[in-house]
């Protein structure tokens, strides 16, 4: 019994379950307790000072980051931990906007959860279950984030937190070899692209491929489609009336947006190169949907940046490799660079001090080029230094990001409330791509946003 | 626990519907039948089949052509079971360290609701007390409310006790790290309490009325008639539920999920599973061996008991 640290839990504990059990013997010594603070006077640990004083403390972290990318985590603020004594530990899980609702409500919420989906931050905001980000934290935010970004985890003007990662959602795969032996050029406009496809078309290839089959998920990389297409089609003033429900969501400029987005997907003559029809983007996966580039039955695919992460092994990612991508050209490029991201927000549902010490460290420049430097990351904090992303396509969506031409915007379908942006809006893309017509789709997700 | 005879209240009975279950049984003796069943077990194994090929599959091949194409251009790897096994990511894989997460959070979870239902179940059969039969219909009736419906509350009850007009009943848990076994094990012996009070009344109350008089008529108070007669003869029943309360708490993921957590002191293999295919799934390959590591156990439990699973199911379709 003596891993029970007060008599009353035992007492709870062994009174309910009518039973003594030595749970001693499952071991707690495993958590990774990252040693003391040792070396919290050392040379390295100068950037952490302002975090000391919580030594021993721990702070849990709940995302939906898992396996490699998890790891990369763990280690990326390792010296954080051993420099200010804070012991954090991460658990990564699929089911994460699940359940993260259900521990909150539970009163078992995690000290700090990671949420991509602004809309969900917006639940536990007005709930009063998330915490207001401290004035330590803010001011990095504010320092190292463009406003862009931080409105979409501010509710009803109070800041909640800092983003973290971020992938870039405006980007067209290639294969620049195949490019250069057909002679084809990179287009920097709408039109350019369109008559690149034609070009394609006439040669015999089916220029594009997609596909948006996700299990319980399908549809989402169409929604990403017309969202993207909305932001070139339209001012980002009106994309964010779209996706707070300012305007109907049948009003005729979305109209517009997924019309010319069906100049592409749906139409034969494009589509699916290496598959089939236009159909068949709505069976095929997406993890699949840009593979026949690499076997040249397809030119195009337009995915976000983590798309990197589904080549088969051993194809080289790089602008003079198998696969690159290409920023998402805009229509009328003297408006600036219309740009759809996403990306997590770290909030907390404590407000212990050690709490709001590893969310300061999180929203900063330390801490974004620290995990930079162990691959594969993409962060609009601008302390970030280019120099430490090594993957050329990380380093393509950070230029991106960083650009002062950008103006970035939200995943629209994250900033929906689910039952549309996770709902109806994918079950609706579904329908258009197997040959509904635009009018009765868009009705049909605007009667469901109540 | 084999040579235990089935008391003859319970035999007489079946007795009874003797004409009929022989006819039933020569009909699915004939040879049709037996064609017939042969041809739905090859189905059904059939995507098992697919998985258990697909598993010894190297990634590009597993990931770029069907699981037949093993036969043709046969290339095996155990690389997969590697990874799943003994991965170097401290975030994924290394199942072996969570087969006992899994074995812990099971076996008590097994043995807590076997032991309360049995004795709920004697008492309300044999023990004489007022409002007996609507405290029966109650725990009967428990059965319809869905265990998703309590996890929320179950979860408060534990991180923040209970309190009734300001009178706190019971504290907060508490709990931490290896401590939150204790909340699964509480949470999944209140869902299997229902079912196996119901199941195992439905068992004990057949017993024999003679033999329970004749012990008491001997002096045999009500522990000594539980433990000497009644266990023995229920044993079948014991196992029945056992096994199916194993499978269920083996291969349960929610209520894991939600009391355990997914950290590597407590999480059982299925929350581990449910990870490995990597953030954006792009590791899925895994999942085949995977499934073939947390199938082992199961398998082996109720190749072993089969016998009782069988006797169990129809306990519960001739007597419920």
């Amino acid at each position: 019994m003596a891993v029970f640290a007060r008599p009353r839990q035992a007492l709870a504990i062994a009174g309910v379950l009518g039973l003594t059990l030595g749970v001693t013997a499952c071991g707690t010594g495993s958590s990774d307790n990252s040693g003391g603070n040792n070396n919290a006077d050392s040379a390295e640990c100068a950037p952490y000072e302002k975090y000391q004083g919580h030594s021993g403390k721990k702070v849990s972290i709940y995302s939906s980051i898992r396996d490699i990318e998890a790891d990369r985590l763990d280690q990326s603020w390792k010296e954080f931990e051993d420099c200010t004594g804070i012991d954090i530990s991460h658990e990564g899980s699929g089911d994460f906007e699940a359940q993260l609702p259900v521990r909150a409500d539970g009163g078992n919420a995690p000290d700090i959860a990671f949420i991509p989906q602004p809309g969900l931050l917006q639940r536990f905001a007005e709930r009063g279950q998330i915490k207001a980000a401290s004035a330590d934290t803010k001011a990095m935010a504010e320092q190292n984030y463009p406003a862009d970004w931080l409105k979409y985890s501010t509710v009803g003007g109070t800041f909640y937190g800092a983003p973290l990662g971020s992938n870039v959602k405006s980007f067209v795969w290639y294969s620049p070899k195949m490019f250069q032996e057909k002679g084809w050029t990179v287009p920097t406009t709408w039109e350019e692209m369109i008559k690149l496809s034609d070009t394609i078309a006439d040669s015999g290839t089916k220029p594009w491929c997609a596909g948006i089959e996700s299990g319980d998920a399908t549809g989402w990389p169409a929604t990403d489609w017309i969202e993207d297409v909305m932001l070139r089609t339209q001012t980002p003033e009106v994309y964010d009336q779209w996706t707070t429900h300012e305007i109907p969501f049948n009003d005729p400029r979305v109209v517009e947006a997924v019309d010319r987005a069906g100049t592409i997907l749906k139409n034969e003559k494009y589509v699916n190169g290496g598959f089939g029809g236009v159909r068949s983007i709505a069976t095929t996966a997406f993890q699949e949907g840009g593979i026949p580039i690499t076997a040249g039955k397809c030119a195009l695919h337009r995915q976000a940046s983590f798309y990197a992460n589904q080549w088969p092994e051993n194809t080289k990612v790089a602008e003079d490799g198998d696969v690159f991508a290409f920023y998402f050209p805009a229509i009328d490029p003297s408006r600036g660079k219309p740009v759809l991201g996403g990306g997590e927000f770290v909030v907390a549902f404590a407000d212990r001090p050690e709490v709001q010490a590893v969310q300061t460290y999180l929203a900063s420049g330390e801490h974004a080029n620290s995990r930079a430097k162990i691959g594969d990351w993409v962060s609009a904090n601008n302390k970030l230094d280019l120099a430490n992303v090594s993957n050329p396509i990380d380093k393509l969506s950070v230029e991106i990001l960083q650009d002062d031409s950008s103006v970035f915007r939200f995943d629209g379908s994250d900033l929906m409330p689910a039952a549309v942006g996770a709902g109806t809006f994918w079950k609706g893309m579904v329908d258009w791509i197997n040959g509904k017509d635009t009018a009765s789709v868009l009705q049909g997700i605007e009667s469901s946003w109540k | 626990m084999t040579t235990t005879t089935p008391p003859a209240a319970v035999g007489a009975q079946q007795n009874d519907g003797s004409t009929r279950a022989s006819r039933v049984r020569k009909r699915l003796n004939s040879r049709t039948a037996t064609v017939v069943a042969i041809v739905i077990a090859v189905v059904w194994t059939i995507p098992t089949f697919g998985l258990f090929i697909s598993s010894f599959r190297p990634e590009a091949e597993l990931k770029t052509t069907g699981w037949w194409t093993a036969f043709t251009d046969p290339q095996f790897t155990l690389k997969n079971y590697q990874d799943v096994l003994f991965g170097q990511s401290a975030s994924s894989g290394q199942l072996a360290n969570y087969f006992v997460n899994s074995l812990v959070i099971t076996l008590p979870s097994v043995l807590f609701p076997l032991a309360f239902a049995a004795l709920a179940a004697y008492a309300l059969a044999w023990i004489n007390f007022r409002g007996r039969d609507w405290l029966y219909i109650g725990i009967f009736a428990l059965q319809i409310v869905p265990l998703q419906m309590a996890l929320v509350p179950l979860l408060s009850f534990f991180s923040r006790g209970v309190s009734l007009g300001g009178i706190t009943l019971m504290p907060a848990w508490n709990l931490d790290g290896a401590q939150n076994f204790a909340q699964v094990w509480f949470a999944h012996t209140c869902f299997a309490l229902p079912f196996a009070v119901f199941l195992l009344h439905n068992f004990i109350s057949q017993l024999p009325k003679d033999l329970m008089e004749a012990a008491r008529v001997d002096g045999a108070t009500h522990p000594k008639i539980f433990r000497t007669i009644v266990l023995p003869l229920v044993a079948p029943a014991l196992a029945a539920f056992a096994i199916f309360q194993f499978l269920w708490v083996w291969n349960d993921l929610l209520v894991a999920l939600i009391f355990a957590g997914g950290s590597e002191v407590t999480a059982p293999l299925t929350v581990r599973l449910a990870e490995l295919a990597g953030t954006r799934g792009n590791e899925w390959q895994r999942l085949t061996a995977g499934a073939f590591v947390s199938i082992v156990v199961p398998l082996i439990v109720f190749l072993s008991l089969q016998r009782y699973f069988v006797r169990g199911l129809l306990a519960g379709s001739v007597k419920g």
